[in-house]
Order: C-alpha cells, then sequence, then structure tokens
C-alpha cells in the first residue's frame, strides 16, 4: 500500500517538474526585453587569464585619446599604470604624462590660504575635465558621463536564457572561471551604434543603441571609423590595426584593469593555493583512509 | 554522551594541580578527544566543523577590514575601494569576507537541510534544532548589515526595501510602522547614519552567533550525534572516540570545501555579487531591479508572492520560525528518512521547491513567475505543516538496521573482536 502510494507520489512530482519545464520557455522568452550580449574571450578571462600588457596600453591610449575628453579615471593613480600586472608603462613616461595631463589637481590652501591648481604627479588620481558632476551636466546637456574607474565591475550582462540553460549558462561559467559580464556590456556598447529600427524614435540629442537599456544613449558613437592611429608616433609597430571593434575591445579591456588592478597577482596566488588545498585535501584523505582502515 | 565517564588523566604535575583548580584540559579532552561519535557518520556530518571554520574566517578578516574601512556616507564606498587597491593584501581579505559570507550560509544550507533529511531535530534534540534556528536568524541579520557597508546602490536600496517593511504595521495601529522605521533609520530617511549604527550591529552580532554556537555545542555534547541510520549508540561498537576517527574526517571536509571556497575566491570574486554595488549609493536613483544576495532570494520570493505587505512579512518571517516547530511537527516514528519511503519524496520536492524560489526571488515581480512563486510558496509551508505531520503518522518505515554496527557492517556485523576493540578509547 505505501509502496503504491510512493509511486503514485513519486509520478505526481516527475509531472509536476515536467509541466514546469515545458511551460516555462514561452513565459521566459516573453520577458525578455533585455538585450543579449555576448560573452566575449578576452585574455584575462577565465582561470588562466591574464592581462595583456599591450593591449592594456592600446587600451590606455584609446581612453586618453576618446574617453578621457568626457570621462575620469579618478580612482587610478597614474603610477598605477607602471606597476606589474598593468599596462607597464615606464616610470619616465608616466612621469611625463602626468604632468602633462590636460586636467589639473586642485590642491591647498596655500600659505595665503588660496586653492589653487597645478599639473599631477604620478601619485595622483587621472581625473577627467569636469570638476563635478553639475559641470559636466551642464557640458553634456543634462547627460552625466560617469568616472569609469569600476565601470566595468559596475555592469553585467543579462542570463535571460529558459531556466534550464540558464543553469547549465551559470555552471559554464562556474567552472570556466569566467565573470566578464561587464567588459562584455562595455565591447557591446562602444559597437552597438546602429541605425534605429523602423518606428523607433530617437529623442532630440540621443543616439540609438543596441546594448544600452532603453536604446537612447546620450554618448555619440565616438569609436566611429577606429579613432586611434596605434602605429602612429610607435616605431616598429606589429600589433592590431586600428578599428572601431580593436579601439573598443582594447578599451574595454584597459578599463577591466582599472577596475580589477590586482587580477594577475590574485589568479597566480590562487592557484598555488589550490595547488596547496589539493594536495591537502587529499593527503588527509589517505590518512583519513589508514585511521578508518580497521572499521570497513 | 556527558553522562560517559571522564578518564581524563593529567600527564604533568602542573597538568595535576590545574586539573584540581580549573579543568579546561580536562574539559577539551572529554568533549573534543574522547567524545563519542557514531562511526556510520558521512560526510554531511563534517559541515558543523566547517561552519565553525568559516565563523573564525568571517571574524579574523571582518577585524582587518574594519581597521581600514570607514562607516560614513560619504568615505564608506572609497574605503573599501581604497582597502581593495592600496592596503596590503586587501585585494584578498575584501573578497574573503564577501565570498566567505557566501560560502558560510552555503554551509549552513547544507547543514540544515542534513539535519532535515536525517530527523536531526527529533528528540531528544530539540533544544539543539532550535538554537540551530536562531543561529540562521542572527546569521541573516549580520549578512543584512553587513550587505549595507559596502554603500553602494544595491545596499542602499536593500537597506531601504527591506527597513520599510516594517512600515507594514501601519495597517494594525497607524503610526506605528512608520515610527519603528524612522527609529530604525535615525532620521526621516536611509542616511549615513543608518549606515553607521548597522556598522555597529554588524560588529556586534558575530559574537552573539560564537555565543550561540558554544550553546549549540553544548547541547550536542549533552545528547549526542544523530547520524545516518538514525539510531541510538546502544554498545561500544556503535562509537568511536572524536579523536583521531571524526576529527581525520572533519578534516578532510573542511580542506574539499576550502577549494572551493578559494576558487569563488580567487577566480570569481565578483560572481556570486551584484554589479550595481559597484555604484555608490545614490538616493535620487532607483535600480530597475532590486535583489538580494543568492542566500535571501528564496525568501525574498515568499515576500513578494503574497499580495498584502504585512501578509508578505508574515509569510517571511514564518517561513524561519516554522523551524522551531518541527519537532513536534513532526510524526514519524523514525528519525531517518533513508528509512521513510514517502516522506523521502517529499523531502526532495521541498529542495527542488528551495531551489525555485530561490530563482523566483531573482526575477522580477511579474506574471507568470508570481503565479509560480505561490504555488512554490504554498508547498513549502505545507510541506512543514500538513505533510510531516500526516505523512509520520501514515507512512510505514522501512525495517531498520538492528544497530549503528550492524548499519555498516551488515546484519549480525560488529560482534567481530577487533571493530569493538578499536571502539573502545582506553584500548587504543
Ligand atoms: C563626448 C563625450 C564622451 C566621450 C568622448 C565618451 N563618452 Fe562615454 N558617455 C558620455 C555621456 C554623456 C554618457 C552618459 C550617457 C547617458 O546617460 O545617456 C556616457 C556614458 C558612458 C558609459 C555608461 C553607459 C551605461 O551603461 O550607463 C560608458 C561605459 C562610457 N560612456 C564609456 C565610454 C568610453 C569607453 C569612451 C571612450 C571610448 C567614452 N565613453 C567616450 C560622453 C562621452
Ligand atoms: C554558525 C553556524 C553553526 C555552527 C558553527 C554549527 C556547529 C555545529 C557542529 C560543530 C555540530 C556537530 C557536527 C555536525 O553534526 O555537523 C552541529 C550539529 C548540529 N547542528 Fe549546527 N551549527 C551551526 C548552525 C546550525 C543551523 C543553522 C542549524 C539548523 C537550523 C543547525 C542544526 C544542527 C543540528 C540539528 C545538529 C545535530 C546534527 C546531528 O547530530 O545529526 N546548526 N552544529
Amino acid at each position: 500500500m505505501t509502496k503504491t502510494l510512493a509511486k503514485s507520489l513519486g509520478l505526481v512530482a516527475v509531472v509536476a517538474i515536467a509541466g514546469s519545464l515545458t511551460l516555462a520557455p514561452a513565459s521566459f522568452a516573453a520577458g525578455g526585453e533585455q538585450p543579449h550580449i555576448e560573452h566575449q574571450r578576452w585574455p584575462f578571462s577565465g582561470i588562466f587569464g591574464q592581462y595583456d600588457s599591450a593591449q592594456l596600453q592600446r587600451g590606455f591610449r584609446v581612453y586618453k585619446e576618446v574617453c578621457s575628453a568626457c570621462h575620469g579615471l579618478k580612482r587610478v593613480a597614474f603610477r598605477s599604470l607602471s606597476e606589474p600586472g598593468g599596462p607597464q608603462f615606464s616610470e619616465d613616461s608616466v612621469k611625463a604624462l602626468a604632468a602633462e595631463w590636460p586636467n589639473q589637481i586642485t590642491d591647498g590652501p596655500n600659505d595665503e590660504g588660496e586653492m589653487f591648481d597645478r599639473a599631477p604627479r604620478p601619485s595622483d588620481p587621472i581625473l577627467g575635465p569636469y570638476k563635478n558632476d553639475k559641470a559636466a551636466r551642464a557640458a553634456q546637456n543634462g547627460a552625466l558621463p560617469p568616472d569609469l574607474s569600476l565601470i566595468t565591475r559596475a555592469r553585467n550582462t543579462h542570463n535571460d536564457a529558459w531556466f534550464p540553460v540558464h543553469f547549465y549558462l551559470m555552471a559554464k561559467d562556474v567552472f570556466t572561471g569566467y565573470q566578464e559580464g561587464g567588459a562584455n556590456y562595455l565591447y557591446a556598447l562602444l559597437t552597438g551604434y546602429h541605425e534605429p529600427p523602423e518606428g523607433f524614435t530617437v529623442n532630440e540629442g540621443m543616439n540609438y543603441n543596441a546594448a544600452f537599456p532603453g536604446h537612447q544613449i546620450a554618448m555619440p558613437n565616438v569609436l566611429d571609423g577606429g579613432p586611434v592611429d596605434y602605429s602612429d608616433g610607435q616605431e616598429g609597430y606589429n600589433g592590431p590595426a586600428s578599428s572601431l571593434e580593436q579601439n573598443a575591445k582594447d578599451v574595454s579591456a584597459f578599463l577591466s584593469w582599472a577596475a580589477d588592478p590586482t587580477l594577475n597577482t590574485r589568479k597566480q596566488i590562487g592557484w598555488q593555493v589550490m595547488l596547496y588545498l589539493l594536495i591537502t585535501t587529499i593527503l588527509l584523505y589517505a590518512g583519513k583512509r589508514r585511521i578508518w582502515a580497521k572499521f570497513h | 554522551m556527558s553522562s560517559h565517564e571522564s578518564n581524563y588523566q593529567p600527564t604533568t604535575r602542573f597538568g595535576k594541580w590545574l586539573d584540581e583548580r580549573l579543568p579546561v584540559n580536562r574539559l577539551v579532552y572529554d568533549q573534543l578527544v574522547a567524545f563519542p561519535t557514531p562511526r556510520n557518520l558521512n560526510y554531511l556530518w563534517t559541515f558543523g566543523g566547517i561552519l565553525a571554520l568559516c565563523l573564525v574566517v568571517q571574524l579574523i578578516t571582518g577585524i582587518v577590514l574594519a581597521m581600514h574601512y570607514q562607516p560614513s556616507g560619504e568615505e564608506a564606498f572609497n574605503s573599501l575601494d581604497h582597502i581593495r587597491r592600496n592596503v596590503n593584501y586587501g585585494w584578498l581579505i575584501q573578497p574573503m569576507h564577501a565570498v566567505g559570507a557566501s560560502m558560510f550560509f552555503l554551509a549552513a544550507y547544507i547543514h540544515l537541510f542534513r539535519g532535515l533529511y536525517y530527523g536531526s531535530y527529533k528528540a531528544p534534540r530539540e533544544i539543539l534544532w532550535i538554537l540551530g534556528v536562531f543561529i540562521i536568524l542572527a546569521m541573516m541579520a549580520t549578512a543584512f548589515m553587513g550587505y549595507s557597508l559596502p554603500w553602494g546602490q544595491m545596499s542602499f536600496w536593500a537597506v531601504t526595501v527591506i527597513t520599510n517593511l516594517f512600515s507594514s504595521l501601519d495597517s494594525i495601529i497607524p503610526g506605528m510602522g512608520t515610527a519603528i522605521v524612522e527609529w530604525l533609520w535615525g532620521g526621516y530617511s536611509v542616511s549615513g547614519t543608518t549606515l553607521n549604527r548597522f556598522f555597529s550591529l554588524h560588529y556586534l552580532l558575530p559574537f552573539v552567533i560564537a555565543g550561540l554556537v558554544i550553546l549549540h555545542i553544548w547541547a550536542l555534547h549533552v545528547v549526542g550525534q544523530n547520524n545516518p541510520a538514525g539510531l541510538d549508540i546502544k554498545s561500544d561498537s556503535d562509537w568511536v572516540p572524536m579523536y583521531p576517527y571524526a576529527v581525520s574526517k572533519d578534516v578532510v571536509g573542511m580542506f574539499a570545501f576550502l577549494l572551493i571556497f578559494a576558487w569563488f575566491m580567487f577566480f570569481l570574486p565578483d560572481y556570486l555579487g551584484h554589479a550595481d554595488n559597484f555604484v555608490e549609493a545614490d538616493p535620487l536613483v532607483t535600480p530597475p531591479h532590486i535583489v538580494p544576495e543568492w542566500y535571501f532570494l528564496p525568501f525574498y520570493a515568499i515576500l513578494r508572492a503574497i499580495p498584502s505587505k504585512l501578509g508578505g512579512v508574515i509569510a517571511m518571517f514564518s517561513s524561519i520560525l516554522v523551524l522551531v516547530f518541527i519537532p513536534w511537527l513532526d510524526t514519524a516514528r523514525v528519525r531517518s528518512a533513508k528509512y521513510r519511503p514517502i516522506f523521502k519524496w517529499f523531502f526532495w520536492l521541498f529542495v527542488i521547491t528551495c531551489i525555485a524560489l530561490g530563482y523566483l526571488g531573482a526575477l522580477p515581480a511579474e506574471e507568470p513567475y508570481v503565479t509560480y512563486a505561490r504555488l512554490f510558496t504554498a508547498y513549502y509551508f505545507a510541506f512543514f505543516l500538513i505533510i510531516m505531520p500526516i505523512v509520520g503518522i501514515i507512512e510505514t518505515p522501512k525495517k531498520l538496521p538492528g544497530s549503528i554496527t550492524e548499519d555498516v557492517l551488515g546484519p549480525g556485523g560488529g560482534k567481530g573482536a577487533s571493530a569493538g576493540a578499536a571502539a573502545a578509547p582506553e584500548k587504543r
């Protein structure tokens, strides 16, 4: 009696689960207004990923020549551009870079009690053109270009897949150590300027962007045509040629480093720790087997 | 099992002198060396020790973070960024604490479901179980306040949404809810003042948890451990001394758990968190989706499944408090679900329900998710309030092994001299 009851209950459970599995796709598909954003392979993605300093150097050039006209990088100090695990510019070039940076540091008060502006030193932050958010909005038609120091960690992509697929994709990211959603979004944003689809009206002063939530962004298509010529001013340059995609990729990598500058060390030490833990676990397990041997 | 006679022998003169005055060595020996543990425990029984380790990790990393953290509305966000970028090993300590909180909950949920499956809440372990429920409540309060400290967008809005829940008490006594909310906030809105007091409480509560854990382990050592067969220790061949047997297994469990911990900490430090918390708190900008950390999602789904605000709050708190009563709601004669052919099914359906509620808690509160959430919420409560009392009565349990020894060695086992001799600690 209990056996049949158990069996029929099991059947009910299986049917219920199967039912919810088959019912779900239609409803989940309906909820997807978030744009779909592709996973990219980055030199720094995954459990073995490390930054490519040449790419970070190119990315910094894109930031300097394009983005810095509107965006600051206030949590990143100039000197970190020469530190290991980053773009690794030479210390002298960073010193020169800081001294020539157009956006001054407000310091003081001096002996007269006045605040004054001075050129940045390597220990100072990389500031954007605006002294505060109000000034930024005033210059940008009311839109605020956010500081980019943490931007890749402050954005992510959505996983809108039907739930078994969702769990599968989650598991895949966990097992491969992939958490580069922010860089993927940034790349999609910078390459997402298209003609709006028919019937979509773009407001005055706004631009259509496929990746931006709501698809209307105040930032123009600043990388159109790949404006940063990498070979320019560099003797014997043999890296990738400039293009919209390449500029977008490089600056996304650079900003990933800016948001997470210790990634290289973290993963290197991570492997040492993992190896130590794994060996210790195996040894402890062998010890446990010996201790328990007389009980089996 | 504390009734088990102490056979601690001080070996040095100082040891003897101390034993007559403050027998700490005897306490450690009796409770952590000679303490009898059932010989059939599986690896799920290592999670208690793993949780103790998690608590220590959170305390140490938390105290170090507090040396560099600034609990003010202006500086909190900057100080965490400063810790990650500039403080020596800050890039390691900060994710260790943040990921550690997730790992702590992961271990606590496994530990709790272990108790649920093997009937560890049943007599004589009711107080032990109830202390566990208080611990998980204290952990939730601690984690909630800890989550406010980075003062990112999600911190700020989670505090706003959750503290605002108390305003639903206005529908009982007008003005009471609002008064409580303003008292919690220390003002008319969530501000740096709120952050400051949450920091104070976040530092205090882990020590309350530590106190509860001491009571929890005390209660465990009075009644003894349950085991997969759900049987009591009857003869000397049923148990082994904690050291080296249980300890050698506990350390394997701990290191295996640390592997998972390290994986997330070194390779996926942001994966379990929310990107919006890397945007500084802004009272003027509401994020499109406000979601709690993963370990609160099932409760968040229950909260939103109930159409009335007050009802939702009551359901959410009840979903944990109901655990206090299950020692008496469960009418089964045997403890372990291994021998409960019907209950077993309902148990696994309950596990699926909790995962489904967690999934739904992360989705927007719109159709059809709300309907699903309601169905699963109904099952969540039905499991405790209807299924536990009824199934215990109608179900015929499978035949239990004659003893813990038989559970390991099969019928007629345990008569062999070798196992018996090895089990007796005094003959080691
Ligand atoms: C002409 C000024 C200008 C330049 C140059 C510029 N931006 Fe922007 N950016 C803006 C403005 C304005 C916004 C705010 C957009 C809005 O809120 O609609 C913005 C927003 C952003 C955002 C935030 C999008 C979001 O999800 O909220 C990112 C990321 C960004 N910019 C990256 C860049 C990068 C990378 C570059 C260099 C390749 C760059 N920007 C160059 C003006 C600029
Ligand atoms: C800080 C959190 C906690 C710590 C450090 C802790 C510690 C422990 C330890 C060391 C044991 C003995 C080893 C074991 O059986 O795993 C134990 C047993 C137990 N715990 Fe916890 N615990 C915690 C939270 C909880 C929670 C949240 C619950 C449930 C609501 C709970 C319920 C139990 C029960 C029922 C037992 C007895 C299990 C048995 O013998 O079968 N504990 N705990």
